[in-house]
């Protein structure tokens, strides 16, 4: 599988992915820069990190959005591409239109860096097919702007078509307010396109896919991304 | 010689010195070196280059008594940090620097620039960073703005280091009332260069461009450096202007531009542009490789409109560095600063006169020699007394027994829990954090495709250091070791940052000296060198000055990431504790917290103990003996245990050993192991020369005290964690 990181002006979490996606392709992804115009031959999995693209001193993703490479992405989207955005990455697949809904500042007003744990509600995604169906795994987040809003419609679409993929919860897998700690509407954590190639998230499963570091609960996702491609 | 700059007017200049900060016998040198007497320009120039903040003049002749060598330091004190071999080829660079008094005048940018200043003494040196750490002091939490200041510091260190992806994993807060008017703000920046690969800032090479990289100068900060040498009075609030604003995306991009520049072999030397902006760095970095250096600064990038030279060498607007490139590389390099949208502007050039030359628009603003500038700086030996002796406290009677005081010190705003703070702060950005804040008595980070890993901490105890400076001095020393040990690294080395009061008071003076005294037998009895530091003097508001903080950054090293080990106690395992104790309780948490007293001489510090039962302990951590490691530090032994306990929720059964002053003493040089048998370590403890006793088993939810009195570790956590969260509550 070829995998390529958009690198923006501020991304800071581009050595994490690469590092997270080498544990399971062992080949470290292509770095594109944000300035390029075409995407690398042969890419099957665009990925956008984390981090502060144009120091979020607009709306978060919004300056990132409109890079020269985004209009790549969005065609490779439009063919059918597998596109995965975590974090500011999230935020700017939402600025780009490539995913529904808005993502506001963390209803504490505080950035909010802490464990979470996430509900993983279908397991029929490229990026989930080796959770267990209904499973709940640990996760960190990181993020200012992580309190994920659509309209009623927006969401009873989303929920409608389950493109909701992961919810916060608690460790035992109970979906509760005190564990939606950004405010997410009904605890959003992750969507998917109406294809599923598209997913968006805010925390961080990167940053657990090494047993000495943080744990593996993270590894699923990227052995599912893995999956998706080896057979593909 | 060419054009001499237009000289002030003689009464206006010795006026303007004495605003500028400069004594009236440090002008009539300037006047010396000079003939004749200095344009507005050169003014500014020598009195930034003689504050305080930049000379040391007040601390050069005690720093230069500390221990800075050792077979792993590659680098020293004198250039932007410290550098030291970590194995693999590698080195550790890092620093810790105060940001107190913008802090003060305006919390969150005060802080955000503190920490932008002190990355970029890192990177400037072809470090990529890979951890921030910090050490906070703050007022009483009811003193007035003091909440302000608490939020404003937090959201701006974390604003900062969020933004830039540098993850902050340690730190360290005290409250107390002396600080209400002058908090205290030192941010520490590790990262990791290639030890073949160290760029420093001696310019070298006449004719060689020299490079303004980063963003634009403005009118920010004009004499930041000379307002950090000065005693707070109560207009401090009137200086906002002089207060610098952070832009963390631009640093983030001149790390990143720095990083790919490094790569290459363009750059002869670099400096970032910190306190006292392009004065500072062009002269020193001019001074230290012994050429001249003439400046244009109508090339300076700048911000706005009509700035004067005078402006420009004084700004600290943020974010900038200055460079010096070998012939024929300017192309590559201004591309890849363009590539990062960053500004790049060649605005001088190296020259043999030994002189700094500044121009405008080709009129001469400042023409000075450069070697009396340094050599002839302001150094004094200002008088000092030493601090007296505290009597060693005698016996006190237990007010409430062991398990009301446990309650109240676990929940105490000096030993309560910081989640507040640090979940504030992303703190595992980059992927390799793997004892993030609260895990264990040092941050851990591994070194990225590497199993290393660095240890990690800040400490001082300030409540000692104002008893005795110089136990106090040593303790700061001794804890930082400790906890890096407690982790199971080697400690390597460390970065002091010196905060007292007015050095022009013999009793302020006293409690530097006495630090630097203890500091430096510390580092020597540990084999813990001073690589790197910074001194901030005049913390003091309306003529009292703060505790003596000598905060302590150290750095350790582990060759196996899978070796660290955290203080989380699993169940089944047996407690020991490692170390004499003889219950302390002079200038304990105990004592302030629960008989409202503040006496006593501190703990004394036995470096010969330190050093033998910190060696003991990290070899049995390292022989795979030790499921879990926290020293003993503020609240004592018992409060070390509860920490564990409530780190992974298991309580304990602990065994009859002692009275309070036992279990709630500060004894030094003390440690608490989970370990799966006793006996084996208690052994090994003894054929070790090395006091060592059980002190009870970990099982169940309960910490079951002495005196079977129980407390649900559920119930001392919940204490524990309440609060910050109560103090600080939004709106409130």
């Amino acid at each position: 599988m070829k995998a390529g990181i958009i690198l923006f002006p501020g991304t800071n979490r581009e050595r994490d992915m690469g590092l997270a996606l080498a544990r399971v392709t062992g080949a470290k992804p292509a770095i594109i820069w944000h300035g390029e115009s075409e995407l690398p031959a042969g890419t099957d999995l665009v990925v956008l990190p984390g981090g502060f693209s144009y120091g979020d001193y607009l709306r978060c993703g919004a300056m990132a959005a409109q890079s020269p490479i985004m209009r790549a992405v969005a065609a490779f989207a439009a063919r059918g591409g597998h596109v995965l955005g975590v974090c500011n990455g999230f935020q700017i697949l939402i600025e780009a239109g490539l995913l529904p809904g808005a993502l506001l500042k963390n209803a504490s007003l505080r950035f909010l860096s802490m464990d979470c744990h996430l509900k993983v509600e279908r397991t029929d995604t490229p990026y989930t097919s080796h959770f267990q169906p209904g499973a709940v795994f640990r996760s960190t987040m990181a993020h200012g702007d992580g309190n994920y809003f659509a309209s009623p419609e927006t969401l009873d679409t989303l929920e409608g078509e389950g493109r909701v993929v992961l919810r916060y919860c608690t460790p035992e897998g109970a979906v509760t307010p005190d564990a939606n700690r950004n405010g997410s509407s009904r605890s959003i954590a992750g969507i998917v396109s109406e294809n599923r190639r598209i997913l968006g998230l805010m925390p961080h499963p990167e940053n657990q896919v090494d047993p000495l570091i943080d744990g593996t609960d993270g590894l699923p996702m990227f052995e599912s991304i893995s999956a998706c491609f080896a057979t593909a | 010689m060419t054009d001499l700059p237009t000289p002030l007017e003689a009464a206006r200049a010795k006026q303007l010195s004495a605003e500028f900060g400069l004594k009236g016998d440090e002008y009539d040198r300037v006047l010396t070196i000079l003939g004749r007497t200095p344009s507005l320009t050169e003014l500014g120039i020598f009195s930034v280059m003689w504050s305080e903040h930049c000379s040391y003049k007040s601390s050069r002749f005690w720093l230069k008594q500390l221990p800075t060598t050792a077979p792993w330091v590659i680098h020293g004190p004198g250039e932007n940090a410290g550098v030291i071999a970590i194995g693999d080829g590698l080195a550790a660079v890092f620093k810790m620097e105060s940001h107190n008094h913008p802090s003060f005048i305006e919390p969150y940018q005060g802080a955000a620039t503190g920490v932008g200043g002190i990355l970029r003494d890192v990177f400037t040196m072809g470090a990529r960073p890979i951890a921030n750490l910090n050490a906070l002091r703050f007022g009483a939490p009811d003193a007035p703005r003091m909440k302000r200041v608490i939020d404003g510091v937090v959201r701006g260190i974390g604003g900062y280091g969020n933004c830039v992806g540098v993850p902050t994993v340690g730190g360290e807060v005290n409250f107390h009332p002396r600080y209400n008017g002058n908090p205290l703000v030192n941010a520490m920046t590790v990262g990791i260069a290639q030890a073949d690969r160290i760029f420093l800032s001696a310019a070298a090479g006449v004719g060689n461009a020299v490079v303004y990289l980063g963003s634009k100068t403005g009118r920010d900060g004009i004499h930041g450096a000379t307002m950090a040498s000065t005693e707070f009075a109560a207009d401090s609030e009137d200086k906002r202007p002089t207060v610098q604003v952070g832009d963390p995306f631009a640093e983030k991009l001149l790390i990143e531009a720095c990083m790919e520049l490094m790569a290459t072999d363009a750059i002869v030397a670099i400096q970032d542009m910190g306190a006292a902006g392009l004065t500072s760095s062009s002269v020193e970095m001019a001074g230290k490789g012994g050429v001249g250096i003439e400046l244009n600064m109508e090339n300076v990038p700048q911000r706005e409109t009509g700035m004067t030279a005078y402006e420009m060498m004084l700004s600290e607007s943020q974010e900038r560095m200055l460079m010096i490139l070998k012939p024929g590389r300017e192309a590559m390099a201004e591309a890849i600063f363009r590539k990062w949208e960053l500004d790049f502007a060649i605005i001088g050039h190296l020259t043999d006169t030994g002189r700094i030359v500044i121009r405008h628009h080709g009129v001469v603003e400042a023409d000075i020699e450069l070697a009396p500038l340094e050599s002839q700086a302001p150094l004094y030996q200002r008088p000092w007394v030493p601090t007296p002796k505290l009597p060693v406290l005698g016996a006190v009677p237990d007010p409430v027994g062991l398990k009301a005081a446990l309650l109240t010190l676990v929940a105490c705003p000096d030993l309560c829990s910081r989640r507040w703070i640090w979940d504030q702060y992303d703190s595992m950005v980059g992927g390799q954090t793997a004892k993030r804040p609260g895990a264990a008595d040092a941050a851990v980070v591994r070194v990225e495709d590497h199993k290393r890993a660095l240890a990690m901490t800040t400490d001082c105890t300030p409540r000692y250091c104002l008893a005795d400076p110089e136990e106090g001095g040593k303790q700061a020393v001794a804890e930082a070791w400790r906890n890096i040990t407690a982790v199971g690294a080697l400690p390597l080395a460390i970065t002091d940052n010196m905060n007292f009061g007015n050095p022009e008071k013999p009793e302020i003076m006293g409690q530097f000296a006495g630090a630097v005294m203890g500091i430096g037998a510390a580092c020597r009895a540990l084999d813990f060198p001073v690589v790197s530091g910074n001194v901030s003097l005049y913390n003091e508001t309306e003529g009292r000055g703060i505790l003596p903080t000598p905060a302590i950054g150290g750095v350790g090293v582990l060759e196996d990431v899978a070796q660290a080990i955290g203080l989380a106690m699993p169940a089944g395992h047996d407690l020991v504790l490692v170390g004499a104790t003889q219950g302390w309780l002079g200038q304990s948490l105990w004592l302030r917290e629960i008989a409202g007293r503040e006496e006593g001489a501190p703990p004394p510090v036995d470096l010969v103990a330190e050093r033998r039962n910190g060696d003991f302990v990290r070899a049995q951590i390292l022989s795979g003996a030790v499921a879990a490691c926290h020293d003993c530090s503020d609240g004592g032994l018992l409060v070390a245990v509860a920490e564990m306990a409530m780190a992974s929720g298991i309580g304990a059964v602990l065994e009859a050993k002692g009275d309070h002053a036992f279990w709630y003493g500060e004894d030094q040089a003390r440690y608490v192991l989970a370990v799966p048998a006793a006996a084996p370590v208690l052994a090994a403890a003894a054929a070790a020369g090395i006091p060592a006793t059980r002190i009870g088993h970990s099982r169940g939810g309960d910490l079951v005290l002495p005196n079977g009195d129980a407390i649900s570790i559920l119930t001392l956590a919940a204490a524990h964690e309440a609060t910050l969260p109560a103090l600080m509550r939004d709106g409130a």
